[in-house]
């Protein structure tokens, strides 16, 4: 799960890690009254959405008196930001921070992951602050600093030095550096993370320390045992046929193609998508039902593929082990009653009880086309959706 | 033979009393799994079916001698159920259960460096040896004894999709293994070319991969250096777009790594046969196998 900037400052916050002084506005006068608060100018005004890259696409913006403020916030707050990470529709901004302005001396880039392969915690660190960190990592690869923490162990004051010599930091950064950096490992486990970054953390004039940015991530997995995090989950940040499907734990994504699909399993799933493309159609989303889907999860999805208006055929692909394929069958039927489908539907299933399956849809009456394999399944539909 | 399972396995199922738990030990049983034990804290002294529960896993160690272990327990007591089958010297631990916090995992692999116990899973279907040993979730009827094949996948109903077209072209499996969608499983692609490797009934591997992560790179530089046995693999997500969870926890493309073009290349430039339409795959492995 992501949260927005201001949220992640508020959890760093709470650890004491540096933060700019600064508040969240939903409007031109709530950004004025930050401001006010604030009491010295320049501030900055930045765009609250779920995406990186705010500042080249126009969401970060300087104020250097109140005038400024109004003019900038009424910009920012309901525009269509376009970023690298937005996709070329852009997200509407609803809010912004309002922060003061700092004297930076020095731009560092600093993050906390899991790392899969060797199944440690990695804090990972560079002088090329504010950059876009792959493209260090791809071109100067040198300039990143790793370290690697024994999570049954936990960060020693060793790792951070490690970090803090490695970034050249004066001595007399160094302290709250270390210190900043236990805090923010601390935050990292605590509360399940799976990406905890500051690009960039800045060193001021006056040798603070201090995150200009926050982005914090959670594993889904475990936020049942977060339940103040799950408050920061943010709906508007997440397409709404996504939010629909996620009530009925359906695992859905929706893409730019046009051939809808249903299969049983992630892997399959993914499969199938792919072998649409093959066949020369575009996927139209991703969805997968799970190893047990229910006649009730299979209405559902049904609902949820077409409540995409780009959706003009389906195809549904279910290799049943432990669910049968007849049930799966009248699930289909009684779903395709139900929500009245007016796209053209390709069925291709396997596995237990799949003569009587394929019985079912026959006799159905509805316009369904049966498939005998995957390959024969992805033609079908590909041709269907030409026309 | 086979790897890892045969029919000297004596399987204990940790969660034996919950109604997954119960459900597919009867179909492991059914399929001709020696089942020798359960556990279930506060329920031991009773019995599923014949199957004696027991309250901890050491106790069911003692008094069965079971030697695998498989998990359906939930998500928050899942890392507790593995270390104490670690704790206990169970050889093989098999974890079916799917949304394990990684936090959780990386402390299991971790306490587990050094022990003696084998983990496959988390979020797998399982390991098989036809007409042997079921060990898991998947349909049994699909696979066909005897090998020469031996099947590793990340993947749930994608592998029951490719065996299910390597039974077609009447090809058998030795071993059939998902190591789980998880970004922190235990056995991983490694590990399993390397047992299929050794093993004198396996001639061919099939390994399937998909997005996330750069096990399967890893694999291919290892199956260059290490395995002489021709492989047949498949990458699901070449559509999937950057940056979203495709369904499995590890299966998520971050920036430019781990996508599915780049996993293919990889394999290709180390000597594996690539198949690029799954629709094909059992053809594909009738004239590689």
């Amino acid at each position: 799960m992501k949260i927005h900037e201001y949220q992640a400052k508020e959890l760093f916050k709470k650890y004491n890690i540096p933060i700019p002084d600064g508040g969240v506005a939903f409007n031109s006068d709530e950004a004025k009254k930050v401001a006010k608060n604030l009491g010295k100018f320049p501030v900055v005004v930045k765009a609250q959405i779920h995406a990186g890259g705010r500042g080249k696409g126009g969401g970060v913006k300087l104020a250097g008196s109140m005038d400024e403020v109004t003019g900038i916030a009424g910009e920012i707050i309901g525009m269509n930001l376009v970023t690298h990470q937005t996709g070329p529709e852009g997200k509407r901004v609803k809010k912004v921070l309002v922060e003061q302005g700092l004297n930076i001396e020095k731009e560092l880039y600093l993050s906390i992951i899991p790392d899969r392969a060797t199944a440690k915690i990695v804090i990972m660190a560079s002088e090329a602050g504010g950059m876009d960190i792959e493209e260090v990592a791809a071109e100067t690869p040198e300039k990143i600093i790793k370290v690697f923490i024994d999570p049954l162990v936990g960060i020693q004051p060793f790792h951070c030095r490690e970090a803090a010599f490695g970034l050249n930091l004066s001595s007399s950064v160094m302290r709250p550096f270390v210190s900043m950096l236990g805090n923010l490992y601390r935050l990292f486990m605590d509360y399940d993370c799976s990406l905890v970054e500051i690009n960039p953390l800045v060193i001021t004039a006056e040798d603070a320390v201090v995150a200009l940015d926050a982005k914090v991530d959670f594993d889904d997995n475990a936020l049942y045992r977060h339940k103040d995090i799950i408050e920061y989950r943010d709906i508007d940040e997440e397409d709404p046929l996504e939010v629909e499907a996620s009530k009925f734990h359906l695992n859905y994504i929706k893409l730019d193609g046009n051939v809808g699909n249903m299969v049983n399993g992630a892997g399959l799933a993914m499969a199938t998508m792919d072998i649409i493309k093959l066949a020369g159609a575009e996927p139209a989303n991703f969805l997968d039902v799970g190893g047990g889907a229910s006649a009730e999860m299979v209405e559902n999805g049904f609902r949820i593929m077409l409540g995409d208006k780009n959706v003009k055929g389906i195809l549904i692909n279910i290799f049943g082990g432990i669910l049968r394929c007849d049930v799966l069958a009248e699930g289909v039927v009684h779903a395709a009653e139900k929500t009245g489908i007016n796209v053209p539907v390709v069925i291709r299933m396997e596995g237990t009880n799949v003569e009587q399956g394929r019985k079912i849809l026959a006799e159905s009456g509805l316009n369904l086309t049966t498939a005998a394999d995957m390959k024969d399944a992805a033609q079908k539909v590909a041709e269907l959706v030409a026309g | 033979m086979s790897i890892f399972v045969d029919n000297n396995t004596r399987l204990l199922v940790q969660g034996i009393t919950g109604k997954e738990g119960q459900f597919h030990t009867q179909q492991c049983v059914a399929y001709g799994t020696n089942v020798v034990a359960g556990v279930t804290p506060g329920k031991g002294g009773q019995k599923m079916d014949y199957i004696p529960v027991f309250n901890t896993v050491k106790e069911a160690v003692a008094q069965t001698g079971t030697n695998c272990s498989m998990i359906f327990v939930p998500p928050a007591f899942a890392a507790d159920a593995i270390m104490e089958a670690t704790d206990a010297e169970v050889d093989l631990i098999v974890a079916i259960t799917e949304g394990i916090p990684v936090m959780d995992m990386i402390k299991v692999k971790n306490y587990m460096e050094g022990k003696t116990s084998r983990l496959i899973g988390p979020n797998c279907p399982g390991i098989i040896t036809p007409g042997q040993c079921k060990i898991g979730i998947m349909p049994g009827p699909i696979h066909k004894p005897g090998g020469p094949v031996g099947v590793v996948s990340r993947s749930g109903t994608l592998t029951y999709e490719v065996v299910h077209q390597l039974t077609l072209q009447g090809i058998g499996q030795t071993t059939c293994i998902g190591i789980g969608g998880d970004p922190v499983n235990g056995t991983n692609f490694i590990d399993c070319l390397d047992a299929f490797e050794k093993d004198t009934e396996t001639t061919g591997i099939v390994m399937v991969g998909e997005i996330g992560g750069t096990a399967e790179e890893e694999a291919s530089e290892f199956i260059t250096k290490n395995v002489t046995k021709p492989v047949v693999g498949f990458i699901a997500g070449l559509t999937a777009p950057p940056g979203r969870r495709m369904g499995h926890a590890g299966a998520i493309i971050s920036g430019s790594s781990g996508t599915a073009q780049g996993k293919i290349e990889a394999m290709k430039a180390c000597g594996i046969h690539i198949c690029e339409n799954l629709g094909l795959f059992g053809e594909l492995c009738s004239e590689v196998f």
